[in-house]
Protein backbone atom coordinates (compact mmCIF):
# COMPACT_ATOMS: atom_id res chain seq x y z
CA UNK A 1 0.00 0.00 0.00
CA UNK A 2 1.18 3.78 -1.37
CA UNK A 3 0.99 5.99 1.81
CA UNK A 4 2.61 9.07 0.06
CA UNK A 5 2.70 9.61 -3.43
CA UNK A 6 4.50 13.33 -4.83
CA UNK A 7 4.12 13.73 -8.54
CA UNK A 8 5.64 16.17 -10.23
CA UNK A 9 6.46 18.34 -6.87
CA UNK A 10 7.98 21.85 -6.76
CA UNK A 11 8.73 23.56 -3.56
CA UNK A 12 10.01 27.20 -3.60
CA UNK A 13 10.97 29.19 -0.42
CA UNK A 14 10.99 33.41 -1.61
CA UNK A 15 13.40 32.61 -4.88
CA UNK A 16 15.32 29.62 -3.82
CA UNK A 17 14.18 26.34 -5.75
CA UNK A 18 14.62 23.71 -3.00
CA UNK A 19 12.78 20.61 -4.38
CA UNK A 20 12.67 19.97 -8.48
CA UNK A 21 9.70 17.87 -10.11
CA UNK A 22 10.24 15.22 -7.25
CA UNK A 23 8.64 11.97 -8.18
CA UNK A 24 8.51 9.43 -5.22
CA UNK A 25 6.54 7.40 -3.35
CA UNK A 26 6.14 5.90 0.29
CA UNK A 27 5.13 2.53 0.96
CA UNK A 28 3.14 1.40 4.07
CA UNK A 29 5.24 0.03 6.74
CA UNK A 30 8.33 0.41 5.10
CA UNK A 31 11.35 2.58 6.73
CA UNK A 32 12.64 5.03 3.49
CA UNK A 33 15.80 6.48 3.93
CA UNK A 34 16.43 10.04 2.36
CA UNK A 35 20.19 10.94 2.24
CA UNK A 36 22.13 13.44 0.69
CA UNK A 37 24.46 16.85 1.35
CA UNK A 38 23.17 19.46 2.97
CA UNK A 39 20.93 22.19 0.71
CA UNK A 40 20.13 19.18 -1.09
CA UNK A 41 16.71 19.25 -0.30
CA UNK A 42 15.94 16.12 1.93
CA UNK A 43 14.49 18.00 4.88
CA UNK A 44 12.09 20.08 2.52
CA UNK A 45 11.04 17.09 1.40
CA UNK A 46 10.31 15.59 4.72
CA UNK A 47 8.80 18.45 6.00
CA UNK A 48 5.97 18.62 2.90
CA UNK A 49 4.76 14.99 4.39
CA UNK A 50 3.44 17.01 7.57
CA UNK A 51 3.41 20.30 5.79
CA UNK A 52 5.32 21.76 8.81
CA UNK A 53 6.95 23.63 5.42
CA UNK A 54 3.56 26.04 5.26
CA UNK A 55 5.00 27.87 8.81
CA UNK A 56 7.88 29.28 6.51
CA UNK A 57 6.87 32.57 5.24
CA UNK A 58 7.73 32.71 1.45
CA UNK A 59 6.79 28.75 0.82
CA UNK A 60 5.33 28.14 -2.68
CA UNK A 61 4.65 24.61 -3.76
CA UNK A 62 2.78 22.93 -7.37
CA UNK A 63 2.65 19.82 -8.37
CA UNK A 64 1.04 16.86 -6.45
CA UNK A 65 1.28 15.58 -2.90
CA UNK A 66 -1.38 12.77 -1.62
CA UNK A 67 -1.79 11.24 1.85
CA UNK A 68 -3.46 7.69 1.73
CA UNK A 69 -5.05 9.10 -2.16
CA UNK A 70 -5.78 12.39 -0.78
CA UNK A 71 -4.52 15.76 -1.77
CA UNK A 72 -2.26 16.47 1.21
CA UNK A 73 -3.49 20.42 1.27
CA UNK A 74 -7.21 19.46 2.01
CA UNK A 75 -6.74 17.44 5.15
CA UNK A 76 -7.28 19.62 8.06
CA UNK A 77 -3.64 20.86 9.29
CA UNK A 78 -3.93 19.61 12.47
CA UNK A 79 -5.35 16.29 12.17
CA UNK A 80 -2.42 15.59 9.13
CA UNK A 81 0.29 16.38 11.68
CA UNK A 82 -1.51 13.93 14.09
CA UNK A 83 -1.48 11.18 11.64
CA UNK A 84 2.56 12.22 10.37
CA UNK A 85 4.40 12.15 13.36
CA UNK A 86 8.02 13.72 13.20
CA UNK A 87 11.12 13.50 15.54
CA UNK A 88 13.96 16.25 15.29
CA UNK A 89 17.50 16.31 15.31
CA UNK A 90 17.55 17.59 18.59
CA UNK A 91 15.63 16.24 21.21
CA UNK A 92 13.29 19.10 22.85
CA UNK A 93 11.86 18.08 26.05
CA UNK A 94 9.29 20.54 27.62
CA UNK A 95 9.97 21.65 31.00
CA UNK A 96 7.80 19.13 32.49
CA UNK A 97 7.93 15.82 33.93
CA UNK A 98 8.72 12.50 31.64
CA UNK A 99 5.15 11.13 32.22
CA UNK A 100 3.49 15.19 31.47
CA UNK A 101 5.71 15.19 28.29
CA UNK A 102 4.71 11.96 26.75
CA UNK A 103 0.89 12.63 27.88
CA UNK A 104 1.15 16.08 26.10
CA UNK A 105 0.14 15.34 22.65
CA UNK A 106 -2.52 13.10 24.03
CA UNK A 107 -3.95 16.38 26.61
CA UNK A 108 -3.90 18.46 23.38
CA UNK A 109 -6.07 16.20 21.13
CA UNK A 110 -8.46 16.25 24.35
CA UNK A 111 -7.69 12.91 26.44
CA UNK A 112 -9.08 13.45 29.80
CA UNK A 113 -9.53 10.27 31.17
CA UNK A 114 -6.00 9.79 33.79
CA UNK A 115 -5.61 5.62 33.67
CA UNK A 116 -6.46 5.83 29.16
CA UNK A 117 -3.29 8.10 29.66
CA UNK A 118 -1.61 6.42 31.47
CA UNK A 119 -1.90 3.63 29.36
CA UNK A 120 -0.68 5.60 26.50
CA UNK A 121 2.28 6.39 28.69
CA UNK A 122 3.16 3.39 29.48
CA UNK A 123 2.71 1.99 25.91
CA UNK A 124 4.57 4.69 23.88
CA UNK A 125 7.68 4.12 26.32
CA UNK A 126 7.88 0.66 25.89
CA UNK A 127 7.78 1.20 22.15
CA UNK A 128 10.18 3.54 22.49
CA UNK A 129 12.38 1.17 24.84
CA UNK A 130 12.71 3.80 27.18
CA UNK A 131 10.27 1.99 29.54
CA UNK A 132 12.83 0.10 31.64
CA UNK A 133 15.45 3.00 32.34
CA UNK A 134 12.22 5.14 33.56
CA UNK A 135 9.62 3.08 34.76
CA UNK A 136 10.73 4.21 38.39
CA UNK A 137 10.56 8.43 37.70
CA UNK A 138 7.81 9.10 35.68
CA UNK A 139 7.73 12.60 38.05
CA UNK A 140 10.99 13.34 37.17
CA UNK A 141 11.93 16.07 35.33
CA UNK A 142 12.60 15.62 31.40
CA UNK A 143 16.11 17.13 31.61
CA UNK A 144 17.01 14.89 33.77
CA UNK A 145 17.40 12.21 31.50
CA UNK A 146 20.95 11.47 28.73
CA UNK A 147 20.25 13.15 25.25
CA UNK A 148 20.05 9.53 23.96
CA UNK A 149 16.77 8.80 26.73
CA UNK A 150 15.45 12.20 25.65
CA UNK A 151 15.13 11.42 22.11
CA UNK A 152 13.38 8.04 22.73
CA UNK A 153 11.37 10.34 24.88
CA UNK A 154 10.65 12.42 21.96
CA UNK A 155 9.85 9.22 19.98
CA UNK A 156 7.34 8.33 22.67
CA UNK A 157 5.83 11.82 22.79
CA UNK A 158 5.13 11.11 19.16
CA UNK A 159 4.11 7.73 19.44
CA UNK A 160 1.56 8.90 22.01
CA UNK A 161 -0.33 10.74 20.07
CA UNK A 162 -0.82 7.20 17.49
CA UNK A 163 0.52 8.16 14.34
CA UNK A 164 0.36 5.97 11.40
CA UNK A 165 3.65 7.92 10.15
CA UNK A 166 6.88 8.97 11.79
CA UNK A 167 9.04 10.69 10.14
CA UNK A 168 12.86 11.25 11.44
CA UNK A 169 14.69 14.93 10.41
CA UNK A 170 18.59 13.48 11.32
CA UNK A 171 17.31 11.82 14.88
CA UNK A 172 20.74 10.65 15.95
CA UNK A 173 22.83 13.62 14.94
CA UNK A 174 23.63 14.68 18.55
CA UNK A 175 23.86 11.22 20.21
CA UNK A 176 26.55 8.76 20.95
CA UNK A 177 27.07 5.41 19.08
CA UNK A 178 25.03 3.55 21.73
CA UNK A 179 22.40 5.66 21.59
CA UNK A 180 22.18 5.76 18.15
CA UNK A 181 21.62 2.01 17.93
CA UNK A 182 19.14 1.73 20.43
CA UNK A 183 17.14 4.37 18.24
CA UNK A 184 17.31 2.36 15.42
CA UNK A 185 16.50 -0.80 17.02
CA UNK A 186 13.38 1.34 18.25
CA UNK A 187 13.22 2.03 14.85
CA UNK A 188 12.82 -1.27 13.14
CA UNK A 189 10.86 -2.89 15.98
CA UNK A 190 8.18 0.37 14.97
CA UNK A 191 8.20 -0.50 11.29
CA UNK A 192 6.14 -3.35 12.01
CA UNK A 193 3.14 -0.73 12.82
CA UNK A 194 4.35 2.44 11.45
CA UNK A 195 5.60 3.69 8.16
CA UNK A 196 9.16 5.41 8.80
CA UNK A 197 10.72 8.21 6.73
CA UNK A 198 13.73 9.00 7.86
CA UNK A 199 16.32 11.53 7.12
CA UNK A 200 19.76 11.32 7.56
CA UNK A 201 23.40 12.86 7.52
CA UNK A 202 24.97 9.03 8.42
CA UNK A 203 25.08 6.94 4.94
CA UNK A 204 25.85 4.10 7.47
CA UNK A 205 23.15 4.69 8.95
CA UNK A 206 20.85 4.69 6.25
CA UNK A 207 22.36 1.14 5.16
CA UNK A 208 21.57 -0.50 8.62
CA UNK A 209 17.88 0.50 8.38
CA UNK A 210 16.96 2.00 5.54
CA UNK A 211 14.35 -0.78 2.92
CA UNK A 212 14.69 1.78 0.84
CA UNK A 213 17.15 4.37 0.23
CA UNK A 214 16.51 7.96 -1.90
CA UNK A 215 19.23 10.70 -2.72
CA UNK A 216 18.32 14.08 -2.86
CA UNK A 217 20.93 16.54 -4.85
CA UNK A 218 20.13 20.13 -4.77
CA UNK A 219 16.68 19.49 -5.11
CA UNK A 220 16.41 16.61 -7.32
CA UNK A 221 15.33 13.18 -6.26
CA UNK A 222 18.19 11.23 -8.23
CA UNK A 223 18.02 7.78 -7.56
CA UNK A 224 15.32 5.57 -5.13
CA UNK A 225 16.04 1.79 -5.11
CA UNK A 226 16.16 -1.09 -2.74
CA UNK A 227 19.03 -0.15 0.02
CA UNK A 228 20.87 -3.26 -0.94
CA UNK A 229 21.08 -1.95 -4.62
CA UNK A 230 21.72 1.96 -3.55
CA UNK A 231 25.20 0.81 -1.76
CA UNK A 232 26.09 -1.99 -3.98
CA UNK A 233 25.18 -1.01 -7.58
CA UNK A 234 23.96 2.68 -7.76
CA UNK A 235 22.72 3.44 -10.99
CA UNK A 236 23.88 6.61 -11.48
CA UNK A 237 27.52 8.01 -10.74
CA UNK A 238 26.57 10.62 -8.28
CA UNK A 239 24.88 8.62 -5.89
CA UNK A 240 28.32 6.38 -5.94
CA UNK A 241 30.35 8.91 -5.40
CA UNK A 242 28.03 10.22 -2.91
CA UNK A 243 27.85 6.89 -0.81
CA UNK A 244 31.75 6.78 -1.25
CA UNK A 245 32.65 9.78 0.14
CA UNK A 246 33.67 11.37 -2.78
CA UNK A 247 31.34 14.60 -2.08
CA UNK A 248 28.75 15.67 0.40
CA UNK B 1 52.83 49.69 25.45
CA UNK B 2 49.58 47.35 24.60
CA UNK B 3 49.88 46.10 28.34
CA UNK B 4 49.83 49.70 29.40
CA UNK B 5 46.57 50.77 27.46
CA UNK B 6 44.94 47.69 28.64
CA UNK B 7 45.38 48.35 31.75
CA UNK B 8 44.14 51.62 31.27
CA UNK B 9 41.05 50.85 29.70
CA UNK B 10 40.21 48.16 32.06
CA UNK B 11 40.83 50.57 34.69
CA UNK B 12 38.81 53.13 33.24
CA UNK B 13 35.60 50.79 33.20
CA UNK B 14 36.19 49.56 36.70
CA UNK B 15 35.86 53.16 37.76
CA UNK B 16 32.79 53.27 35.25
CA UNK B 17 31.03 50.12 36.83
CA UNK B 18 32.13 51.45 40.48
CA UNK B 19 30.78 54.52 39.87
CA UNK B 20 27.09 53.88 39.54
CA UNK B 21 26.92 52.12 42.77
CA UNK B 22 28.79 54.55 44.62
CA UNK B 23 26.08 56.89 43.23
CA UNK B 24 22.89 54.92 44.64
CA UNK B 25 24.43 54.68 47.97
CA UNK B 26 25.19 58.05 48.24
CA UNK B 27 21.76 58.67 47.12
CA UNK B 28 20.21 55.66 49.25
CA UNK B 29 22.38 57.70 52.61
CA UNK B 30 20.91 60.83 51.67
CA UNK B 31 17.51 60.02 51.17
CA UNK B 32 18.13 57.59 54.82
CA UNK B 33 19.11 61.31 56.38
CA UNK B 34 16.85 63.49 55.30
CA UNK B 35 13.95 61.18 55.73
CA UNK B 36 14.29 59.02 58.77
CA UNK B 37 14.54 62.72 60.54
CA UNK B 38 10.70 62.64 60.59
CA UNK B 39 10.43 60.41 63.20
CA UNK B 40 12.06 62.50 65.55
CA UNK B 41 8.38 64.30 65.24
CA UNK B 42 5.88 61.26 64.49
CA UNK B 43 6.46 57.81 65.54
CA UNK B 44 6.86 54.85 62.47
CA UNK B 45 3.30 53.56 62.42
CA UNK B 46 1.47 56.76 63.14
CA UNK B 47 3.06 57.59 59.87
CA UNK B 48 3.24 54.82 57.71
CA UNK B 49 -1.02 54.11 59.09
CA UNK B 50 -1.86 57.47 60.29
CA UNK B 51 -5.39 58.38 58.40
CA UNK B 52 -4.45 62.25 57.98
CA UNK B 53 -1.86 64.48 55.89
CA UNK B 54 -2.15 67.58 57.10
CA UNK B 55 1.47 68.45 57.10
CA UNK B 56 1.15 72.12 57.23
CA UNK B 57 -1.66 72.05 60.29
CA UNK B 58 -0.81 73.20 63.53
CA UNK B 59 0.38 70.53 64.74
CA UNK B 60 1.33 68.84 62.11
CA UNK B 61 -0.50 65.19 60.79
CA UNK B 62 1.91 63.37 59.02
CA UNK B 63 0.12 59.98 58.18
CA UNK B 64 0.64 58.47 54.53
CA UNK B 65 -1.67 55.90 54.95
CA UNK B 66 -4.38 57.59 52.41
CA UNK B 67 -1.35 58.37 50.20
CA UNK B 68 -0.19 54.56 49.67
CA UNK B 69 -3.93 53.67 49.10
CA UNK B 70 -4.09 56.09 46.56
CA UNK B 71 -0.75 55.16 44.94
CA UNK B 72 -1.65 51.36 44.89
CA UNK B 73 -5.54 51.80 43.54
CA UNK B 74 -3.77 53.86 40.65
CA UNK B 75 -1.44 51.23 40.08
CA UNK B 76 -3.54 47.99 40.39
CA UNK B 77 -6.20 49.63 38.13
CA UNK B 78 -3.27 50.46 35.81
CA UNK B 79 -1.99 46.52 35.73
CA UNK B 80 -5.67 45.09 35.73
CA UNK B 81 -6.25 47.39 32.39
CA UNK B 82 -2.65 46.77 31.10
CA UNK B 83 -1.43 43.68 31.69
CA UNK B 84 -3.79 41.91 29.70
CA UNK B 85 -3.86 44.13 26.42
CA UNK B 86 -0.35 44.16 26.54
CA UNK B 87 0.05 40.58 26.42
CA UNK B 88 -2.65 40.15 24.03
CA UNK B 89 -0.87 42.91 21.93
CA UNK B 90 2.50 41.49 22.41
CA UNK B 91 1.05 37.75 21.04
CA UNK B 92 -0.38 39.34 18.34
CA UNK B 93 2.83 41.21 17.49
CA UNK B 94 5.19 38.17 17.87
CA UNK B 95 2.85 35.35 16.54
CA UNK B 96 0.65 36.48 14.79
CA UNK B 97 0.56 39.67 12.56
CA UNK B 98 1.62 39.81 9.13
CA UNK B 99 5.07 41.46 8.62
CA UNK B 100 3.51 44.85 7.54
CA UNK B 101 1.06 44.91 10.32
CA UNK B 102 3.78 44.11 12.92
CA UNK B 103 6.16 46.86 11.45
CA UNK B 104 3.56 49.22 11.65
CA UNK B 105 2.50 48.37 15.15
CA UNK B 106 5.52 47.91 16.72
CA UNK B 107 6.39 51.70 15.51
CA UNK B 108 3.25 52.86 17.27
CA UNK B 109 4.20 51.37 20.28
CA UNK B 110 7.53 53.02 20.41
CA UNK B 111 5.82 56.38 19.23
CA UNK B 112 3.54 55.59 22.28
CA UNK B 113 6.43 55.41 24.62
CA UNK B 114 8.18 58.59 23.38
CA UNK B 115 5.03 60.44 24.37
CA UNK B 116 6.28 62.87 27.34
CA UNK B 117 3.83 62.45 30.32
CA UNK B 118 3.04 65.18 30.74
CA UNK B 119 1.03 65.58 27.13
CA UNK B 120 -1.01 62.18 27.90
CA UNK B 121 -1.69 63.95 31.18
CA UNK B 122 -2.58 66.35 29.47
CA UNK B 123 -4.66 64.83 26.76
CA UNK B 124 -6.08 62.97 29.50
CA UNK B 125 -7.23 65.94 31.40
CA UNK B 126 -9.51 67.25 28.61
CA UNK B 127 -10.74 64.12 26.85
CA UNK B 128 -10.91 61.19 29.58
CA UNK B 129 -11.41 63.62 32.40
CA UNK B 130 -14.96 64.74 30.91
CA UNK B 131 -15.43 61.45 29.81
CA UNK B 132 -15.32 59.58 33.34
CA UNK B 133 -17.74 62.48 34.73
CA UNK B 134 -20.29 62.37 32.43
CA UNK B 135 -20.39 58.35 31.86
CA UNK B 136 -20.73 57.79 35.26
CA UNK B 137 -22.75 61.12 36.54
CA UNK B 138 -19.67 61.91 38.69
CA UNK B 139 -19.55 65.39 40.72
CA UNK B 140 -15.68 65.67 38.89
CA UNK B 141 -13.84 62.97 36.47
CA UNK B 142 -10.48 63.88 38.04
CA UNK B 143 -10.17 60.06 39.77
CA UNK B 144 -8.30 57.16 40.33
CA UNK B 145 -9.86 55.29 37.41
CA UNK B 146 -9.12 58.29 34.92
CA UNK B 147 -5.64 58.10 36.20
CA UNK B 148 -5.17 54.16 36.18
CA UNK B 149 -6.51 54.35 32.74
CA UNK B 150 -3.61 57.14 31.47
CA UNK B 151 -1.14 55.00 33.12
CA UNK B 152 -1.98 51.87 31.46
CA UNK B 153 -1.46 53.49 28.48
CA UNK B 154 2.23 54.63 29.99
CA UNK B 155 3.01 50.78 30.90
CA UNK B 156 1.75 49.56 27.96
CA UNK B 157 4.87 50.27 25.59
CA UNK B 158 7.01 48.35 28.53
CA UNK B 159 4.82 45.50 28.38
CA UNK B 160 4.29 44.55 24.98
CA UNK B 161 8.28 45.34 23.80
CA UNK B 162 10.05 43.40 26.29
CA UNK B 163 7.05 40.14 26.31
CA UNK B 164 7.12 40.75 22.56
CA UNK B 165 11.05 40.22 22.64
CA UNK B 166 10.61 37.33 25.53
CA UNK B 167 8.27 35.72 23.09
CA UNK B 168 10.04 36.17 20.14
CA UNK B 169 13.04 34.75 21.89
CA UNK B 170 11.69 31.52 21.89
CA UNK B 171 13.39 28.60 20.07
CA UNK B 172 11.80 28.19 16.78
CA UNK B 173 11.76 24.50 17.43
CA UNK B 174 9.63 24.56 20.55
CA UNK B 175 6.78 25.84 18.21
CA UNK B 176 7.78 23.25 15.48
CA UNK B 177 7.54 20.75 17.92
CA UNK B 178 4.22 21.72 19.33
CA UNK B 179 2.77 22.02 15.38
CA UNK B 180 4.38 18.70 14.48
CA UNK B 181 2.16 17.14 17.44
CA UNK B 182 -0.48 18.17 15.56
CA UNK B 183 -1.30 21.34 17.97
CA UNK B 184 -3.68 24.19 16.60
CA UNK B 185 -2.11 27.58 16.44
CA UNK B 186 -3.34 28.83 19.63
CA UNK B 187 -2.97 25.70 21.45
CA UNK B 188 0.87 26.28 20.62
CA UNK B 189 0.73 29.89 21.53
CA UNK B 190 -1.38 29.20 25.29
CA UNK B 191 0.69 26.12 26.06
CA UNK B 192 4.31 26.23 25.29
CA UNK B 193 5.43 29.63 23.85
CA UNK B 194 3.50 31.76 26.49
CA UNK B 195 4.93 29.23 29.53
CA UNK B 196 8.23 28.96 27.68
CA UNK B 197 8.14 32.77 27.61
CA UNK B 198 6.66 33.18 31.07
CA UNK B 199 9.70 34.75 32.80
CA UNK B 200 10.07 38.04 30.13
CA UNK B 201 6.39 38.31 30.53
CA UNK B 202 6.86 38.56 34.41
CA UNK B 203 10.11 40.62 34.21
CA UNK B 204 7.83 43.12 31.26
CA UNK B 205 4.90 43.17 33.84
CA UNK B 206 7.15 44.29 36.28
CA UNK B 207 9.10 47.01 34.52
CA UNK B 208 5.79 48.34 33.24
CA UNK B 209 4.59 48.33 37.07
CA UNK B 210 7.62 49.88 38.04
CA UNK B 211 7.03 52.89 35.54
CA UNK B 212 3.26 53.33 36.72
CA UNK B 213 4.37 53.10 40.47
CA UNK B 214 7.00 56.46 40.03
CA UNK B 215 5.13 58.37 37.47
CA UNK B 216 4.24 61.51 38.82
CA UNK B 217 3.69 64.11 36.17
CA UNK B 218 0.10 62.02 34.65
CA UNK B 219 -1.30 61.39 37.81
CA UNK B 220 -0.67 64.44 39.22
CA UNK B 221 -2.52 66.14 36.42
CA UNK B 222 -5.43 64.17 36.38
CA UNK B 223 -6.56 62.09 39.77
CA UNK B 224 -7.34 64.93 41.61
CA UNK B 225 -4.91 65.13 44.48
CA UNK B 226 -7.08 64.84 47.48
CA UNK B 227 -5.42 63.10 50.42
CA UNK B 228 -8.36 60.50 51.29
CA UNK B 229 -8.54 57.13 52.03
CA UNK B 230 -10.13 56.33 48.71
CA UNK B 231 -13.35 53.84 49.29
CA UNK B 232 -14.36 53.15 45.48
CA UNK B 233 -12.37 53.89 42.27
CA UNK B 234 -14.24 56.52 41.37
CA UNK B 235 -12.96 59.54 43.61
CA UNK B 236 -10.23 61.63 43.58
CA UNK B 237 -6.75 60.34 45.20
CA UNK B 238 -3.28 61.58 45.58
CA UNK B 239 -0.18 59.44 44.90
CA UNK B 240 3.09 59.13 46.90
CA UNK B 241 4.71 60.91 43.91
CA UNK B 242 2.26 63.57 43.03
CA UNK B 243 2.40 64.30 46.97
CA UNK B 244 6.41 65.20 46.56
CA UNK B 245 6.17 66.72 43.58
CA UNK B 246 3.70 68.87 44.66
CA UNK B 247 4.82 69.94 48.07
CA UNK B 248 8.24 69.93 47.83
CA UNK B 249 7.99 73.57 46.55
CA UNK B 250 6.93 75.08 49.48
CA UNK B 251 8.12 72.70 52.17
CA UNK B 252 10.30 74.73 54.45
CA UNK B 253 13.99 73.07 54.38
CA UNK B 254 14.32 71.51 57.75
CA UNK B 255 10.79 71.26 58.89
CA UNK B 256 8.99 68.20 59.71
CA UNK B 257 6.32 68.10 56.48
CA UNK B 258 10.26 68.38 54.71
CA UNK B 259 10.98 65.60 56.17
CA UNK B 260 8.21 63.83 55.87
CA UNK B 261 8.46 63.98 52.24
CA UNK B 262 11.99 62.54 52.11
CA UNK B 263 10.14 59.51 54.03
CA UNK B 264 7.58 59.01 51.42
CA UNK B 265 10.80 58.99 48.79
CA UNK B 266 11.81 56.26 50.96
CA UNK B 267 8.85 54.05 50.99
CA UNK B 268 8.15 54.63 47.41
CA UNK B 269 12.16 53.26 47.11
CA UNK B 270 11.00 50.26 49.13
CA UNK B 271 8.34 49.78 47.03
CA UNK B 272 10.29 49.74 43.85
CA UNK B 273 12.72 47.36 45.73
CA UNK B 274 10.52 45.11 46.60
CA UNK B 275 8.73 45.34 43.12
CA UNK B 276 12.62 44.59 41.56
CA UNK B 277 12.96 41.61 43.85
CA UNK B 278 9.57 39.74 43.08
CA UNK B 279 10.62 40.38 39.79
CA UNK B 280 13.66 38.27 40.18
CA UNK B 281 13.17 35.73 42.43
CA UNK B 282 10.12 34.94 39.86
CA UNK B 283 12.75 35.08 37.16
CA UNK B 284 15.34 33.29 39.26
CA UNK B 285 12.96 30.24 40.34
CA UNK B 286 12.60 29.04 36.54
CA UNK B 287 16.34 27.93 36.24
Amino acid sequence: MVKFTARNLNIWFGQIHALKNVNIEVEANEILSVIGPSNSGKTSFLRMLNRLNDLNPGFKMNGELEFDKEEIRKIDVEILRKRVGMVFALPLPLPLSILENVAYGVRMHGEKDRNRISEIVERSLKQAYLWDEVKDRLNVSAFKLSGGQQQRLCIARTLAVEPEVILFDEPCSGLDPISTAKVEEAMLKLKKDYTIVLVTNNVKQAARVGDRTAFFLSGELVELDRTEKIFTAPSDTRTDGYIRGKFG
Amino acid sequence: MRKVKEFFIEKLILICGLASIFFVILIFLFLAREGLAVFKFVNPSNFLFGKNWYPISEPAQLGILPLIFGSLLVTLGAAIISIPIGVACAVYIAEIAPLKIKEILKAGIELLAAIPSVVLGFIGMVTLVPWVKTVFHLPTGLTALSGAIILAFMAMPTIVSIAEDALYSVPKSYKEGAFALGATHWQTIYRVLLPAASSGIVAAVMLGIGRVIGETMAVMMITGNAAVIPQSILVPVRTLTATIAAEMGEAVVGSEHYFALFAIGIVLFIISFIINVTADLFLHKRH
